[in-house]
């Protein structure tokens, strides 16, 4: 699988850094596919509650309704019915691309197999809510979906009757068919809306709007669209007529000339098989399984910090199990929980400065403890053999930092950046273990574990605990979001020059006065 | 701030991903069917006749059975496949036996085909056997059309009013 993942892996890299430069990480639309799925979605419910006022069920009105719309009232009918069209096509390509990406990141194993499975289904709403509202122009396009889809459902032993006899012959039609036609173009995207709901429920902070200024500039683009080429029907349905050549609709129509060049049990075959392949997919093979996160009760005060920040819903809080005068404690769904350790960067307790006694955070990954990560760090620094002295932390999933270790460099991989609680960076330069500390990781608004890289800048800003220090140096501190070696190589020659321009790092206070410092100064 | 060059870029990008989007969504054009061909539809529902014959149940059989279900004229469920036959201009373009559809093979036999044929005039006969005789056929309806490329033609079958319909 890992053949097939790596070439779409590349492209996506590649795509995705001329994006960033393009629009910047915060507007690229590869780190808003799935809230660009749902912008679309909003547009074509919108356009289309004032297409339905319009409409006019019936064998000849529908399409005259239609045509009063396009020509008539161009000026907004006709726009929103070329919106309509083109939102829901983008919806296609959105909707496409966010799976290839997430399947060639490999982010649909494991824990995240629930997100990965109940999207297929979205799938086939998507194609039937498109394929209906096609039918309901009832024209020329329209007649050959009606012929094509009820042959196509006729080839299933499910209808007493064949459904394609009603296109046989003009006679054969009834106007109800269209009140049937509308109710289904309505009920399919509400049930597509449940699934889309659905689709987001082990997912903590989904991003379900794309940043403005990408929503603005993708609305504008589909009015611009609208306006040079509008959505045109193609003459009058004519059940005496055979509808050929159409002009198809290829997000949605596509699977058409494959039904007619195949059979359609074949289609059938391909499609379903093909769907539960595809859902199959997050167990060929199964992720290897990480250590969930673990909860030491003796050192949790049950702040929610854990809670608030992991991103895949995989802790709740329950009522406490011990005797410590708390309400609450973390209780972590192993099943759910990647192994990013996310949690443990939001600890209060994860506090390397701690010496008395043994070193345990309220909230930890088994694989790498707060007090095995003091001691990688600690390594680390001891490795360090040359001025400036730079510490760098990555993530598993970026570049990989052991290759950029040098003399006066030392790396410490980590599941996920945001695993790192800030306090750790106030350690190492305040106890000299290094002259400046890099945070590197998955390019920004493209993690891994979808917020570690947020809630790092977050903490690192001072808006969101648990929040770097004040007295922390800033220019002694470098976060490089990319997994471009490249860049992260250049960044690191720049922090090296810069740090050794700048004076030797301030020596603090001892940790008992130095409280006190701070809290007059805070005061102050 | 955004860079002025940044900018272009956007503005290139979305042309491009609109430029895309109005393509694929209006065309290649495509034809299911020849355009310069017209075609003849053959769809129709039709139960046949039963597979069997009826009888009469004896009165100790009829004893047996519930109040409310003593009929005395018992018919089997299942019903003859039909035997269906289209012919064009002398050729035979459709000879198939339908069989009734349902797991007790009570349900109506149906088809529905289409047929690319040249345009022009055609003789078109459909013939339909529905009863367990072992040759001929039951019904058998002709006509003469003269059809327009892309015309289509329905052979339908309504027993109710006499046979098959030509429209």
């Amino acid at each position: 699988m890992n053949a097939v993942r790596a070439p779409l892996r590349f492209l996506f890299e590649h795509a995705e850094n001329l994006f960033d430069r393009i629009f910047g990480p915060r507007w690229n639309p590869f780190s808003c596919l799935g809230a660009l799925g749902w912008y679309y979605f909003w547009i074509v419910c919108g356009t289309g509650l004032y297409l339905f006022i319009f409409f006019d069920t019936g064998v000849h009105e529908a399409y005259r309704s239609v045509e009063y719309m396009t020509h008539e009232q161009w000026y907004l009918a006709g726009v929103m019915r070329s919106l309509h069209r083109y939102a829901s096509d983008a919806m296609v390509v959105m909707v496409v691309v966010h799976m290839l990406r997430e399947f060639a990141f490999d982010r649909y194993r494991g824990a995240r197999w629930y997100s990965w499975l109940t999207g297929i289904p979205t799938l086939w709403f998507l194609f039937a809510a498109g394929i209906t509202g096609y039918w309901m122009v009832w024209d020329r396009l329209a007649q050959y979906i009606a012929i094509a889809t009820s042959e196509w459902l006729d080839a299933l032993p499910l209808f007493g009757e064949q459904i394609a006899r009603n296109f046989a012959s003009p006679a054969q039609l009834s106007d109800r068919f269209f009140t049937l036609m509308i109710f289904m173009h309505v009920a399919v995207p509400l049930v597509l809306l449940f699934i889309m709901w659905f689709h987001l429920q082990r997912v903590n902070y989904a991003k379900v709007n794309p940043a403005r200024g990408l929503a603005i500039g993708t609305a504008a683009m589909l009015l611009v669209l609208s306006l040079v080429v509008p959505a045109m029907s193609q003459g009058p349905a004519d059940l005496a007529q055979v509808p050929t050549p159409v002009k198809l609709d290829w997000y949605y129509l596509w699977v058409y000339p494959l039904i007619e060049a195949t059979s359609p049990l074949f289609t059938w075959a391909v499609l379903v098989g093909g769907s539960f392949a595809l859902m199959a997919l997050p167990w060929v093979p199964p992720e290897k399984k990480v250590a969930a996160a673990v909860v030491n009760l003796e050192s949790c005060n049950g702040c929610r910090r854990c809670a608030t920040d992991c991103p895949f819903a995989a802790i709740r809080m329950g009522r406490r199990t011990d005797d410590r005068p708390f309400p609450e404690e973390p209780v972590v769904d192993p099943g759910l929980c990647v192994g990013c350790g996310i949690c443990a960067g939001a600890c209060p307790t994860a506090m390397p400065f701690r010496r008395m006694g043994e070193l345990v955070a309220g909230i930890e990954i088994p694989d790498l403890t707060t007090a095995a990560l003091r001691d990688k760090v600690e390594a680390a620094s001891r490795g360090l053999r040359a001025r400036p002295r730079i510490l760098v932390f990555g993530c598993d999933h970026g570049a990989k930092v052991a290759n950029f270790a040098a003399p006066g460099i030392a790396a410490v991989s980590l599941p996920c950046t945001g695993m790192l609680p800030p306090p750790f960076v106030d350690y190492i330069l305040s106890r000299d273990l290094a002259d400046g500390v890099v945070l590197t990781g998955c390019r920004n608004a493209h993690c891994r574990a979808r917020l570690g890289v947020r809630w790092t800048e977050e903490r690192i800003e001072g808006a969101r605990d648990p929040a770097l220090r004040a007295r922390v140096p800033r220019d002694r501190l470098v976060r490089i979001w990319t997994s471009d070696k490249g860049a992260i190589a250049a960044e690191l020659s720049a922090f090296a020059a810069q740090l050794a321009a700048l004076k030797p790092a301030p020596s603090f206070p001892p940790a008992d006065k130095r409280r006190v410092a701070e809290a007059a100064g805070e005061r102050a | 701030m955004i860079r002025p060059l940044a900018l272009v870029g956007q503005g290139v990008t979305y042309a491009i991903f609109a430029a895309i989007l109005g393509v694929f969504a209006n065309g290649p054009a495509y034809a299911p069917a020849p355009p310069d061909q017209a075609q003849i539809v053959l769809s129709f529902t039709h139960g046949g006749k039963p597979a069997g014959e009826c009888r009469e149940r004896a009165a100790d059989e009829l004893a047996k059975l519930a109040p409310n279900m003593r009929r005395k004229l018992v018919c089997p469920r299942e019903r003859v496949a039909l035997l269906v036959e289209l012919e064009v201009d002398g050729k035979i373009l459709f000879r198939e036996s339908l069989p009734p559809k349902g797991f007790a093979k009570d349900f109506p036999s149906n088809v529905h085909r289409r047929f690319v044929v040249a345009p022009g005039t055609h003789r078109i006969e459909a013939r339909l056997r529905d009863s367990p005789r072992g040759e001929g056929f039951d019904y058998h309806g002709a006509t003469e059309a003269t059809l327009a490329p892309r015309q289509s033609l329905a052979v339908d079958f309504r027993a109710a009013t006499g046979g098959f319909v030509f429209r």
